[in-house]
């Protein structure tokens, strides 16, 4: 099995160390640092790509910059479990090379230590998450050839 | 011990109007003895948001349901359950939650499986308080454990089996979810997520009524008149009927159950919880898609 990367490793480990009845504080810690939009996307609607797995509205944007991946998320804070997942994958992304992110496995999150407390059906929103992130990770990857006029 | 009801001239329109309080009302008995406040919510961890004072929170997918079974907890995880909540046989509860009380409905109705007597819904939900300005806190109320009674649950009078279902062809069955999931465009709400039912479309015959039609903009019930020109004038429902609801995973049809029974006083009302992620999927059994009720399959 392949290592998780040192960030998704250590938000891993960080869960697994408590009792599971107090995960979930730390899934709202992570909630609340979900970080605001850079002010250049936030009258970008367009540019986001909503996460229709998860129930409540959770909008995601991959940026990848001189190889270096950003995943840029806004949901809602009546949202915070879902504000919970795009935190942790934010911030346990970010900085990846494109290659690393898409070696994440697909089942991360279900290794979180989550589904119990969370409940199954909660956690494939944040699988799909993953998925839709990586999806984004391959096609922004390697820029469009440019078309001719 | 129970405490009195709201008076609000709204409820005494319904037929049951002890079963709803307003949020007025609920500020004013917040930490009366024999009153537990319970949130229920779809999102996990909205509660420890913040909550109303003395509030405790109860989730419906990790404590409701058997971890195993696909099936509610028996009568003594119930009662551990409710214990360790400070909520007695006696005690009254109002249940409030996120979504229009969706999920507060679905509790609801599971306490009345176990028959709990006094068990109410804030009307207009976590929403309408927080729109009201009151007042909220993340303090997680230290509970007294008490002793609640193994009660078995009785699943005969308001929960529907895909048996129940299979004989009740003839008889009401109200589809509550929305229009795209009843015609079979989809298997889902619009924006949730695809929960597994093979099939998109409906029971044959059941009309459809989504529950958001009972639900006025602040997540209120809407007024008796207006729920009586829905249920009884246009779907047909009449008082001696005996009604099935369904929806996705039973928690929408929770919500119309609640405004069928309590609200109109249709005394035969059942939730079948298995709804659509059962049914969509059962083998041999018929479906409808399209926007028209259909055909009673004929028995082979």
């Amino acid at each position: 099995m392949t290592a998780l990367p040192d960030a998704l490793e250590t938000i891993r480990g960080d869960f697994h160390a408590l009792e599971e009845r107090d995960r979930l504080q730390l899934l709202l810690e992570f909630s609340n640092e979900l970080p605001e939009l850079p002010e250049r996307y936030r009258d970008h609607p367009d540019l986001f790509e909503r996460v229709v797995e998860c129930q409540s509205p959770v909008y995601i944007f991959v940026e990848v910059t001189s190889g270096d991946v950003h995943v840029h998320a806004t949901a809602p804070a009546e949202a915070p479990t879902t504000r919970g997942f795009a935190s942790i994958l934010a911030q346990g992304l970010d900085g990846l090379s494109a290659d690393e992110v898409l070696a994440v496995p697909d089942d991360f999150p279900l290794d979180l230590g989550l589904t119990r407390v969370v409940s199954p059906l909660r956690m494939r929103g944040m699988v799909a998450m993953l998925g839709r992130i990586k999806r984004q990770v391959t096609e922004k990857r390697t820029p469009a050839p440019a078309t001719s006029h | 011990m129970s405490i009195g009801h709201d008076p609000a001239p709204k409820f005494a329109e319904y037929a049951h109007p002890d079963r709803l309080v307003s949020t007025e009302w609920l500020a004013e008995h917040l930490g009366e003895d024999g009153l537990v406040v319970v949130e229920s919510n779809e999102d996990v961890l909205l509660y420890e948001t913040g909550h109303i004072p003395g509030a405790v929170k109860l989730d419906w997918h990790t404590e409701l349901n058997d971890p195993v079974v696909r099936d509610f907890v028996d009568g003594a995880r119930f009662a551990s359950l409710l214990g360790s909540k400070g909520i007695s046989r006696d005690s009254t509860v109002v249940i409030y939650g996120d979504k229009s009380n969706w999920w507060a409905a679905y509790a609801l109705w599971v306490f009345t499986l176990f028959g709990h007597e006094d068990v109410r819904l804030l009307d207009g939900g976590r929403d309408k308080w927080i729109a009201e300005g009151r007042e909220l806190t993340t303090e997680v109320p230290a509970v007294t454990p008490v002793d609640y009674p193994v009660v078995e649950r009785d699943d005969s009078r308001i929960r529907a089996y895909k048996e129940d279902v299979l004989a009740h062809f003839g008889k009401p069955l109200i589809d509550v979810r929305s229009p795209e999931e009843y015609t079979g465009e989809r298997t889902t709400m619009p924006a949730y997520p695809e929960e597994g039912a093979l099939r998109g479309g409906h029971i044959p015959t059941a009309v459809s009524v989504p529950w958001a039609r009972a639900a006025a903009e602040d997540g209120t019930f809407k007024p008796a008149h207006e729920l009586d020109a829905l249920y009884r004038e246009q779907a047909g429902i009449q008082d001696a009927d005996d009604v099935i609801a369904y929806c996705r995973i039973g928690e929408r049809s929770s919500h119309s159950w609640f405004v069928l029974k309590y609200l109109l006083g249709i005394e035969n009302v059942r939730n079948y919880d298995g709804s659509w992620t059962e049914w969509g999927s059962a083998v041999r059994v018929p479906i409808v898609t399209g926007s028209e009720p259909g055909e009673a399959p004929t028995s082979r």
